[in-house]
């Protein structure tokens, strides 16, 4: 029975936060399972709980915040990490990508100087070998002129460059598990699709995890192994990709899809979803997504749903879909 | 009703829109597409009035506007009665609602303020008419007495495009105006302005990254690179048959089932890049 542990289990992970200086619940439960060299999406609107969750794995939340639950690396517990196991967990073991490059970049220091001091100062690197170390990433992410660039200073990049940039940086760290929140959101989508060849490239080679965190489900869909919704600070529904589609069980997964106007079918009908996205804090009691859910009866505002199978998803819903998504979701 | 000739934009020695011709019928709905940079929001900002062009034409119903045009250019302010006209023909929103809305002004009152400015109406009227604004974005009577900062993302789009419909305006233009929004509020916004158009017969001149969105709300479509149209059709013909290889990357890099990324740019174009 004691199989290896997967690379990383979120399990009941809960985040309170001082609002207006009480704690208040922002991610109620997020279980999130990514087993070595998986790459599971965690989608979900603006305010969902995504990125707190990301930080939760770098054991990097704001002051004050009080977690519950557990976040298990290869077994590990991270909250019972000590600092210097911490800082080696951080600097070589996980890496983040964010959605805003130039909010973690030093914009005084050049490309190369930001580099090669991830490798000297964290890891211990000899400047010569981080130097050799760095220009052999660059150019494993399409930067040929790797001398060049690591002359410039962040603005005079742009942003799907840069973007290559932080993407190298976190190369440079050999983790095991890469956080990308966000990635691609400020880039047009021609500029999205180089560099999330980049990452599935490096994924390849290495035999890296990935956590990918976007508001896209098909993006997510094309580029992961399983998917896993977020809606108002709780993890609703955890599927394989390529079922998200057809056979999505809760009702947020399949509104969602069905609010994305298709660029490949002419005619389709848009359907919105009736009202706004909660943050964790604001949802009533029982179900967060009773207000706006078309499946919505007595039990759901009444009882929390807990996650459970429906099929081949773990939904979190009293309600789910069973039937296909052409006959049931579109005139249900 | 709208025409643009050979339409110029010139920062320095930069050639930020090239010869751009286009034009947008009555109740017609065009989108732009195009790569950052492109020069779709330049040309935006020439048809509303924003910017100056430094060539070309815009005819709005046959009759040269904008600042584009000398004579006009001298002018210094315009007439309040001509600034009215010009509203009723053409109103813009952008990305970021903010930029049309004042953050100490409640949202009834913005609405409120931009009617008053186009139309004189007694007390009771304007009330109405207010209402009817509000109601045609779904924005309630709470939302009408919060101030931009209280609301959400797409409740403050909701505003901005009622202030912008406050002008009656013939042609309504959007720059982004659903970027920032999450997928469930983009997804209103769409609806709403399919709405709009077909009641009040606006024409919608539509800028974005999103096919998706392109597809649903534009009957035609004109992509841009480097300043200048390089494809130009009705939307479900331009998707469905490329012909410009940078149209054609634009479609082939929209995720879908089955899409794999791939790298399609090579080292040399990426030295290139800034
Ligand atoms: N005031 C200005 N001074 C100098 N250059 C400018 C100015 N405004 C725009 N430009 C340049 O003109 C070009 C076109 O800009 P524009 O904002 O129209 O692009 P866009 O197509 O709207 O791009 P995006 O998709 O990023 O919004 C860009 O290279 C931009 O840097
Ligand atoms: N440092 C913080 N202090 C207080 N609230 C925060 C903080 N960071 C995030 N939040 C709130 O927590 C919720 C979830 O945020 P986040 O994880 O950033 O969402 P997502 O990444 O899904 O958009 C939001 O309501 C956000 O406003
Ligand atoms: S529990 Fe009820 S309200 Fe919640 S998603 Fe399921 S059906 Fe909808
Ligand atoms: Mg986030
Ligand atoms: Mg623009």
């Amino acid at each position: 029975m004691s199989a290896t542990p997967p690379l990383l289990r979120i399990d009941g992970l809960g985040i309170d936060l001082p609002l207006d200086g009480e704690p208040r619940p922002i991610v109620h439960r997020a279980d999130v399972v990514i087993p070595e060299g998986a790459a599971v999406a965690l989608v979900g609107e603006s305010g969902s709980g995504k990125s707190l969750t990301a930080r939760a794995v770098l054991g990097l939340l704001p002051a004050g915040a009080r977690l519950h639950g557990d976040v298990a690396f290869a077994g590990e517990s991270v909250a019972g990490m000590a600092p210097e196991r911490l800082r080696r967990f951080r600097a070589g073991e996980v890496a983040m990508v964010f959605q805003d490059p130039r909010a973690h970049i030093n914009p005084a220091r050049s490309v190369g100087d930001f580099l090669i001091e991830g490798l000297t100062l964290t890891r211990g690197v000899r400047a010569a070998d981080a130097v050799r170390k760095v220009t052999g990433i660059l150019r494993e992410v399409g930067i040929a002129d790797a001398e060049r660039r690591m002359r410039q200073r962040p603005h005079e990049l742009s942003g799907g460059l840069l973007q290559r940039v932080m993407i190298a940086a976190a190369l440079a760290a050999e983790p095991r598990l890469l956080l990308a929140d966000e990635p691609t959101t400020a880039l047009d989508v021609t500029t999205q699709e180089e560099v999330m060849a980049i990452i599935a490239e490096a994924r390849e080679a290495r035999g890296l995890a990935l956590l990918f965190i976007t508001h896209d489900l098909e993006l997510a869909a094309a580029v992961c192994d399983r998917i896993v919704v977020m809606y108002a600070g709780s993890t609703v529904e955890e599927l394989p990709a390529g079922h998200l589609r057809e056979r999505a069980a809760h009702p947020y997964t399949r509104a969602l899809l069905s609010s994305r106007p298709s660029v490949f079918e002419a005619g389709a009908d848009l359907r919105s979803i009736p009202g706004r996205p909660l943050s964790g804090f604001e949802v009533p009691d029982g179900c967060a997504f009773s207000d706006r859910c078309p499946r919505v009866r007595d039990r759901c505002r009444s009882e929390r749903p807990a996650p459970s199978a429906a099929g081949d998803s773990t939904a979190a819903c009293h309600f789910p879909y069973t039937a296909p998504a052409e006959e049931a979701g579109c005139h249900a | 009703m709208l025409e643009v000739r050979n339409l110029r934009k010139e920062f320095g020695d930069f050639v930020a829109v090239d010869d751009v011709t286009f034009s947008l019928p009555q109740r017609g709905s065009l989108a732009i597409v195009g790569e950052s940079g492109s020069g779709k929001t330049t040309t935006a900002r020439m048809i509303a009035g924003l910017e100056t062009a430094s060539g070309g034409h815009i005819l709005v119903e046959g009759e040269e506007r904008g600042p584009g045009h000398k004579r006009q250019r001298q002018r210094q302010r315009l007439r309040s009665g001509e600034r009215r006209a010009r509203g009723r023909q053409i109103q813009m929103v952008f990305q970021d609602p903010y930029s049309s809305l004042d953050r100490r002004q409640r949202v009834g009152a913005a609405v409120a303020e931009a009617v008053a400015l186009h139309q004189r109406l007694p007390a009771d009227r304007l009330r109405a008419r207010v209402a009817e604004l509000l109601d045609m974005v779904g924005l309630d009577d709470r939302q009408a007495a919060a101030l931009p900062k209280a609301l959400s993302g797409g409740q403050r789009q909701r505003a901005a495009i009622a202030r912008a419909l406050a002008a009656e305006p013939q042609i309504l233009i959007l720059d982004e105006a659903v970027a920032a929004l999450d997928v469930s509020i983009q997804a209103q916004i769409l609806r709403l302005l399919a709405d709009i158009r077909a009641r009040t017969g606006t024409a919608l001149l539509f800028i974005t990254h999103d096919l998706g969105a392109v597809r649903h709300i534009s009957d035609d479509m004109l992509v841009m690179q480097a300043g200048k149209i390089v494809e130009h059709g009705p939307v479900a013909t331009v998707l469905a048959d490329p012909q410009h290889p940078y149209t054609r990357r634009l479609i082939a890099s929209v995720p879908k089932p089955g899409w794999i990324p791939r790298r399609r740019m090579d080292p040399a174009a990426a030295a290139r890049l800034p």
